[in-house]
């Protein structure tokens, strides 16, 4: 399993670089074609909305292990105005159709989990997952290695 | 460079061929606006086969790319999205109307063909 990745939002370019490095943690993560794009779709929004309202930020993306399903977790933050009325900025239906502003509820529907946390003044932290569950193949080959003592935890 | 620009008869041809950062969309919104005039180009084929995200900026700008163009006096076919890029943005909610996309260049030839040489109530 990867490690952690930070990238550091500054520019359109470090979008580019967001989009790229997700989908390479995804394809080591064993993600799909399908749900890797959606992954890098997602942070795409979530980025340019860092550009845009705050300037600056961070997105991290690293691999969540739990004992059914993996994922991947990521987590975007700025220190920007943050947002006032976060439960509407999230509601689809929120921007006009393809408006701006469509970035935080199109992210939402790509990925598992979305959670936004913002205060006014305080900056925004978008955390959202993206979960894999094993096919029955590779869980078939987990209890065999476990039976065969070697514990895969 | 991240997208070829190329002529075929009356119609132009952009290759993206690797992801692009949003200011190389709108870059290429104004270079085509460009070369539409140029060139005299009745049609323009946008091949997004190199881009593996579109997200709702890209779907928009391409919206916008067709729409200059229309006023231009040249339609807009996008070809080449991903299957895996399509799945996105039906998942997202994105669409590209009005413009129209097609699987393949040669499709977009076909459709180009009998909008420029169809009745002009056509419209597109």
């Amino acid at each position: 399993m990867g490690d952690e990745v930070v990238v550091s939002i500054r520019s359109d370019q470090d979008m580019v670089e967001a989009r790229a490095k997700s989908r390479r943690l995804a394809d080591d993560l064993g993600f799909s074609r399908t749900d890797a794009t959606l992954i890098a779709t997602a942070i795409s929004e979530i980025a340019r909305n860092i550009l845009v309202h705050a300037g600056r930020g961070e997105i991290s993306m690293r691999p969540l292990c739990e004992d059914m399903r993996y994922g991947l977790v990521v987590i975007a933050r700025d220190s920007g105005p943050g947002i006032r009325d976060v439960h509407r900025a999230v509601e689809s239906g929120f921007a006009s159709r393809g408006g701006l502003g469509m970035g935080l509820p199109g992210a939402r529907r790509l990925m598992d989990e979305f959670d936004v946390e913002s205060e006014p003044g305080e900056g925004t932290t978008v955390t959202m997952t993206k979960w894999r569950v094993p096919d029955d193949l590779e869980r078939l080959r987990e209890k065999r290695l476990r039976r065969a003592g070697h514990p895969s935890s | 460079m991240s997208v070829l620009i190329s002529r075929q008869g009356d119609y132009l041809i952009a290759s993206v061929v690797s992801d692009l950062s949003d200011s190389q969309v709108v870059a290429l919104r104004a270079e085509l606006g460009e070369r539409v005039g140029d060139l005299r180009a009745t049609g323009i084929i946008v091949d997004v086969g190199g881009l593996d995200v579109i997200d709702s900026f890209v779907a928009r700008s391409l919206r916008s790319i067709a729409l200059t163009m229309r006023l231009r006096g040249a339609e807009t076919v996008v070809v080449g999205i991903q299957p895996e890029v399509a799945i996105a943005m039906v998942q997202f909610d994105l669409d590209l109307d009005p413009i129209h996309s097609a699987l393949d260049i040669d499709e977009a030839f076909s459709l180009l063909d009998q909008w420029t040489e169809g009745t002009p109530e056509d419209g597109r």
